[in-house]
């Protein structure tokens, strides 16, 4: 075995500095003239430890290192190649201790089977990881039987909405036509939601090798990768791919021998949240403006062109080979009996953990969050978990042992999404949130529909008075009453979903709402408009250290005299809050 | 008028005629101008045979797609629900700060920044963030604003 080296080089790596690791590396291979294999990979999922570097290959077998510094990995890579244990920040290891080893224990790794293993951009590593052979296994299988096995794995849509993937496919191979095509939704929109850009950066052809698949099985001969054009590194990976399996046979005519011809376009988006959307992403792939479309008909009957049509996620079409190389009874080992298998879920926002992980449904949100995340970032106690982003809602403290599968969490006022998962602590204002994705919405709605296009607007403006401390109680039934007439009167997803956010934050934190309408305060001290620093003078001791950090100079008090805040000029900065070393600052 | 658009004309010299191109033309076209002026969507129509109302429809739907011309260095500033929760309200404040960009401005005055709002540039672990040019800056506070933009000030004084 020869010493082998992995640097994490996904987005998040580079932005945290993964390129210099590597320059780093290869620096001091070339000058040591050492015997090292130097593999760049993609997204192991811990992106709060990046860069990651992860040796193996030697006697220590494999450990992963994080928070790598360039300045210090040449001589962690000599002690390594010495024999010797290696120090630093070990996070991941076999045979020694890792400060995260416990955290994969309770994940299960479908879709990111090779996420951060493999290097995305080579064809050989996939095909070694096993890659392909799903694809040779269906050619020689009977169409019909390769959409029972799927139908019979119970998966489902992994976008959000969770239908039948089995059935959907069905759908589409019943429909008559001279042409089809199968379509990957990759504009992964949500704010706050990564899971489908580490797929794509970090495992390529398994996206493609389940289009293949699927294409096959429905009797399509061309498809489409819709990618947002904010994902350049994706895009390029899957160019490459798209490329690499041309070359090699897996695409194009007569692919691996047999009649069956298939061929695959990448399609950029240009910035529009509606376009995840399945009748809207076809207007934009025919080169239009993205509005949805009413269903029936449905796109399996007539969607791209008029042609039938099957559009699946970038999580949904990454489970396809592992399902037909394993089989449906295997999958269903995963998960619960309606939700069977895994999610992939983004842990964002104020928890330890923050990154890319892998569970099979069935897991309660609470070991999602304290097993796997590893609990709170801060001592801030847990507020709330946001599940779907712009169409979900918030899962407060009581409702944390609500298992992870579709119709439990259906049940919250949520929605599972495509697996955006935002922890929010005592530090955020529920109020503030909803008005953070209306906003979002409002901006976002493509203007169709007159509910979806005027009444997130004004539930925007409600909001906003609210927040600024402008708000009656007869808002709070105005925004029920909205919310209920946006969810009827809107065509599409985005519309019926928008008020979600409103809703969930309504049940559960209705007291937030009331203290910034009765009591013209915001617990969270997030609403600048409500807000106020005020100095306790028992505890003030007159150091000046406040006065002098104020951009405004709105401090008033000599030495060892309490000082004042002139209110009327204060600008809520706080910055005399995170200043004083007394806590004689009062936020509220 | 003519030489101005040798270089749009290999551009839809290379669409015309493919199905759905009209999205990415008018991508490949933006990339050389920086922006889509109307003199340029006109010429687009009549080579495209699209009607010029079908293609400012396609423009003002799509948040890429500017119509008007960009600084030399684009700031895109992360709105996402992590970067939202993590202060990205205050980075924005800093930055308009230090741009000299009142409310709903867009380019400075010496054309340098152009600042955009985007919905998320899926770096969540690292929010707030925002991206300059190609290169994304994480774990921000505002307080290192002006030092990070100094860095591109700089290189504009050099040339």
């Amino acid at each position: 075995m020869s010493f082998v080296i992995k640097v994490g080089m996904a987005s998040c790596g580079l932005a945290a500095g993964a390129m210099d690791v590597y320059l780093a590396i290869k620096q001091h291979i070339q000058s040591s003239d050492l015997p090292v294999i130097l593999k760049k990979t993609a997204c192991i999922g811990m992106c709060f430890e990046e860069p990651i570097v992860e040796f193996w290959g030697l006697e220590q077998g494999r450990i992963a290192l994080g928070k790598v510094d360039p300045q210090t990995i040449g001589s962690l890579m000599d002690d390594y190649l010495a024999g010797k244990q290696v120090q630093g920040n070990v996070i991941l290891a076999e045979k020694q201790e890792g400060v995260h080893n416990e955290l994969f224990g309770e994940q299960v790794r479908i879709v990111l089977r090779n996420c951060g293993v493999i290097d995305p951009e080579s064809l050989a590593d996939y095909e070694a990881a096993g890659g392909y052979q799903a694809l040779a296994k269906a050619l020689k299988m009977d169409r019909k039987k390769i959409i029972e096995e799927v139908k019979d794995s119970g998966l489902r849509g992994r976008g959000g909405a969770g239908f039948s993937t089995g059935m959907k496919w069905s759908f589409c191979h019943a429909a008559k036509g001279d042409k089809k095509y199968v379509v990957c939704n990759a504009d992964e929109g949500d704010p706050g939601a990564f899971m489908d850009r580490s797929v794509l950066e970090g495992d390529p052809h398994s996206i493609i090798e389940g289009m293949i698949i699927g294409a096959y099985a429905m009797g399509a001969g061309e498809g489409y990768i819709y990618c947002r054009a904010e994902y350049p590194l994706a895009i390029k990976h899957l160019k490459d791919a798209i490329e690499a399996a041309t070359a090699r046979g897996y695409l194009g005519k007569k692919i691996l021998g047999t009649s069956f011809d298939f061929e695959l376009h990448i399609k950029e988006g240009a910035g529009a949240f509606v376009c995840g959307e399945e009748t809207a992403l076809m207007a934009s792939i025919e080169g239009k403006r993205g509005m949805p479309t009413i269903r029936p008909p449905f796109p399996a009957e007539s969607g791209l062109w008029g042609k039938p049509t099957n559009i699946n996620n970038v999580e949904t079409w990454a489970n396809i080979s592992w399902i037909i190389s394993n089989g449906a009874a295997a999958y269903r080992k995963y998960g619960t009996e309606k939700s069977p298998g895994t999610k992939v879920f983004a842990l964002a926002g104020k928890i330890a953990n923050s990154g890319l992980i892998e569970v099979p449904m069935g897991i309660s949100i609470r070991d999602v969050i304290y097993k796997v995340g590893g609990g709170m970032k801060t001592e801030s106690p847990f507020k709330a978990v946001q599940l779907g982003g712009p169409s979900g809602g918030c899962i407060p403290a009581s409702l944390l042992d609500t298992t992870v599968d579709y119709d439990s969490i259906t049940k919250t006022g949520a929605i599972m999404g495509s697996g955006g998962m935002v922890v929010m602590d005592e530090n955020t204002c529920m109020v503030d949130v909803a008005r953070f994705f209306l906003n979002f919405t409002q901006n976002e709605s493509c203007g169709k529909c007159t509910f979806c296009r005027i009444g997130t607007r004004r539930m925007l403006e409600i909001l906003t008075a609210i927040t600024e401390g402008k708000g009656s109680l007869e808002d709070i039934e105005k925004l029920e009453a909205l919310a209920v007439n946006i969810i009827k009167g809107s065509l599409c997803g985005l519309g019926q979903t928008a008020p979600n956010p409103v809703l969930t934050t309504l049940r559960y934190f209705k007291n937030e709402y009331l203290a910034h309408i009765t009591e013209k305060r915001c617990p969270a001290g997030v609403c600048t408009a409500l807000l106020k620093y005020e100095i306790i003078p028992d505890k003030c001791i007159g150091c000046t250290a406040c006065a002098r950090k104020c951009p405004v100079n709105c401090i008033a008090g000599s030495v060892k005299q309490v000082h004042v805040i002139d209110q009327g000029r204060c600008i809520k900065c706080g910055a005399c809050y995170s200043t004083c070393k007394f806590n004689a600052i009062k936020k509220g | 008028m003519q030489t101005a658009f040798s270089k749009l004309d290999a551009v839809i010299a290379k669409y015309h005629g493919r199905k759905g191109a009209l999205i990415p033309l008018m991508q490949e076209v933006q990339e050389l101008e920086g922006f889509l002026s109307q003199a340029t969507m006109r010429y687009l129509s009549e080579q495209m045979q699209i009607p010029a109302a079908e293609i400012y429809g396609v423009a003002t739907f799509y948040s890429m797609f500017r119509l008007k011309p960009k600084g030399r260095h684009t700031i895109r500033m992360c709105k996402g629900t992590a970067c939202h929760v993590s202060g990205a309200n205050g980075i924005s404040m800093a930055l308009r700060e230090a741009l000299n960009l009142g409310e709903g401005e867009e380019t400075t005055a010496d054309n340098n920044f152009t600042l955009m709002e985007v919905a998320c540039l899926g770096c969540c672990s690292l929010a707030p963030v925002i991206m300059i040019d190609e290169r994304t800056f994480g774990k921000l506070t505002p307080e290192k604003i002006p030092a990070i933009l100094e860095k591109f000030a700089f290189v504009q004084e050099e040339k």
